[in-house]
């Protein structure tokens, strides 16, 4: 019996890995053990299917059912050749090259096997920290050098700290001094799909991060407030809840210790502006997901009232790794101030399309050619937008910038939570201008007036100038209104919407004079 | 032989049933937005009386309520067709492609966003980011993710919604 492995994550269901699944289990039946895992992060191959041969896993994609018998013909289950072959996949350069810490189970693992989590070396960084003070992990933390993945970029170890020093006043609804742990699973930035792939792929490395959170800091309760979009995430995750309680992982007396703590996802509904962590709180205490002010600083009044750890999913999977390993191997990654590694999200119009965890340092360039192979579409790529719909479209000119916090910084741009979208020289970017001020006007939560007014007033001045309607007065007055926004708005929403258009007026200037013809960007079908 | 039971206050059976559900979920604290999910798992929408339901349920103002609903954007307080298509508008999709898919879908469903085909079948909405963005574009048919969507991938997938296969 040949033991073949296909991804049951929902990008390779996406482009027909259950289709796939049935035709091999229908043709080969019992010849083969077909084991459902994690993605290996390489999306253009997908679905990709690895054969276990005495040399190793050999790949073949991105495969149709379609394909099969000429792929039986090849002699598939000894991994012979075939145009759709890629080798050996462990020696493919686009993994070969990267840095996988916080994603080195994928592919490796069936998601909710508890057994390959553990094989895969989970749980490890748990029970390191159940022998350690709450002080002794918050300081591994800081050690590590890790900054909030979601894109704030927040030194994690010093707001633990602050939750740890809190004192949780009591709480009536709780019956208890409560303190929470939540993470921020709303991942909304177009091109970016990581915290997807940890909650689907190997979810028990969240709840770990979260376990280990919650003892360094006295936390109880936890939330995982994750998206609507995510329905897929949504069942798996709820599967590794129900089974991380029914193995003493969650609930009481965690691993015997006496310890507590309760898990529990609640989903989202749409609102692109709960991913900011203010408004998240209030979504979660079923409000309006309105932005508030600070002070007070979540970790000290965040949820409820009560002192809250907020983190991102790749911060909070981040954690087990450093707890078991220590926060200098950890830090021992990248350079200056950003440390460790940075999953990277390859997206748009790219070639080789997926996750590219590597050191901070890398140059955008590297990114786009060696591990992406250039534009899906074969064309020239004219630009590049990192960190989210909030985030600049750097030109060619800069692709040498190497990736990391402050360098991106320094040439208008932001890492963000790590998505880069390709445009091909097709784009037009005047459109993506308007995009980005028609997105902020619909997600804005209305608090504040220079994101709720500024963003259609944006809209409407974006118009007059890509009409040509007295463009050097309206580009002033477009100037003026981002500074306004910049500046004013309450949270980063209204606050970064301004970088995407004002990359474009400085970089691509010329195309905001002109109405394309083509209603948006080009790509290939 | 029961005893005659005298009925309760006549209550509609949607007001009932909202109430059911609330009752399940009340006592967490901030429980309307499971709430909320749960009126819509069941219903396919907010029907018009959950406001003045919950708000009594969870002592709220019917205000609170209503602007809660009608803050987020997946909650729809009108019923769907059978089916939800949603086409993903955000960049990634937007680089490949979309915009021109999204025209074309429009075109073959002959209907706008927000609205429901003629024969009831499809509900056409948009998204901002399904989380697949390696493979755009992307659209949504109920609870499953379609990569690399092309006009005729989407006119096959229709077809098999027809033919009672998808």
């Amino acid at each position: 019996m040949t033991r073949l492995y296909l991804s049951c994550d929902s990008c390779a269901l996406s482009v027909g890995a259950d289709e796939l699944a049935q035709a091999l289990t229908a043709q080969l039946g019992e010849q083969i053990d077909l084991q459902r895992t994690s993605t290996r992060g390489m999306f253009w191959l997908e679905p990709l299917l690895e054969v276990d041969t005495p040399q190793g896993r050999v790949g073949y994609g991105p495969l149709t059912a379609e394909d099969l018998p000429s792929l039986l013909a090849a002699d598939l289950l000894n991994g012979g050749d075939h145009p759709l072959c890629i080798g050996l996949v462990e020696q493919h350069p686009y993994l070969a090259r990267q840095q996988r810490l916080t994603f080195a189970s994928l592919g490796h693992n069936r998601p909710l096997a508890m057994e390959d989590y553990a094989a895969q070396g989970g749980w490890s960084g748990l029970q390191r920290a159940l022998n350690l003070s709450p002080q002794q992990i918050v300081d591994e933390v800081k050690e590590s050098g890790l900054r909030g993945r979601g894109g704030a970029a927040f030194p994690t170890g010093i707001k633990w700290q602050t939750v740890l020093d809190a004192q949780a006043p009591y709480h009536r609804g709780f019956d208890e001094a409560v303190k929470f742990i939540v993470c921020n699973a709303d991942e909304g930035d177009s091109g970016t799909f990581s915290d997807r792939l940890v909650m689907e792929d190997n979810p028990f490395q969240l709840i770990e991060g979260m376990l280990i959170a919650a003892l360094a800091t006295g936390a109880t309760r936890g939330y995982i407030y994750l998206r609507a979009e995510y329905p897929h995430a949504h069942r798996v995750l709820q599967q590794a809840i129900t089974l991380a309680e029914q193995q003493g992982y969650l609930g009481e007396a965690i691993l015997g210790s006496h310890h507590r703590f309760h898990l529990q996802v609640r989903l989202a509904a749409g609102a692109y502006i709960c991913g900011e962590e203010t408004a998240l709180l209030e979504s979660l205490e079923g409000k309006r997901g309105m932005v508030r002010a600070k002070p007070p600083l979540p970790a000290l009044e965040g949820l409820f009232g009560q002192p809250t750890v907020v983190n991102n999913v790749i911060s909070l999977a981040s954690v087990p790794l450093i707890l078991s390993k220590g926060g200098a191997h950890y830090r021992d990654f990248g350079q200056g101030r950003s440390r460790g590694t940075m999953p990277l999200q390859l997206a748009g119009n790219i070639r080789q399309g997926g996750l590219v965890e590597v050191a901070f340092g890398v140059t955008l360039r590297e990114i786009l050619y060696d591990f992406g192979g250039g534009s899906a579409s074969g064309r020239p790529i004219k630009a590049v937008q990192i960190g989210g719909p909030l985030g600049a479209y750097i030109p060619p000119a800069h692709f040498d910038t190497p990736l990391d916090y402050e360098a991106l910084a320094a040439v208008g741009g932001m890492v963000g939570h790590g998505g880069i979208v390709v445009f091909d020289d097709q784009a037009d970017l005047g459109q993506m201008a308007a995009f980005a001020m028609e997105f902020c006007a619909l997600e804005s939560c209305g608090k504040c007036t220079p994101c709720r007014i500024g963003s259609t007033r944006a809209q409407e001045v974006l118009a007059r100038i890509r009409q040509g309607e007295d463009a050097e007065d309206n580009l002033a007055l477009l100037t003026d209104l981002c500074d306004t926004m910049e500046q004013a708005s309450l949270c980063a929403l209204g606050g970064m919407a301004p970088y995407p258009v004002k990359s474009i007026v400085k970089y691509f200037g010329e195309e905001l004079h002109s109405v394309s013809q083509t209603p948006s960007a080009g790509g290939q079908h | 032989m029961a005893a005659h039971i005298p009925l309760a206050p006549v209550e509609s059976s949607t007001e009932a049933r909202i109430r059911t559900l609330a009752g399940d979920l009340k006592q967490q604290p901030g429980a309307l937005l499971p709430i909320l999910h749960a009126v819509q798992d069941t219903f396919g929408y907010v029907p018009e009386c959950t406001a003045a339901v919950l708000a009594t349920e969870l002592a709220l103002s019917r205000a609170e309520v209503h602007g809660v609903i009608s803050f987020y954007h997946h909650f729809r307080t009108r019923p769907a067709g059978a089916h939800v298509l949603h086409i993903c508008r955000a960049e990634a999709c937007q680089s490949m492609g979309s915009a021109a898919l999204e025209r074309d879908i429009k075109q073959l469903l002959n209907i706008d966003y927000h609205q429901t085909t003629a024969d009831g079948s499809v509900t056409l909405e948009p998204v901002y980011c399904l989380g697949n963005c390696a493979c755009s574009p992307n659209i949504r048919l109920d609870d499953a993710v379609h990569g690399r969507m092309t006009l005729a991938k989407t006119e096959r997938l229709l077809q098999l919604l027809k033919e009672g296969q998808a």
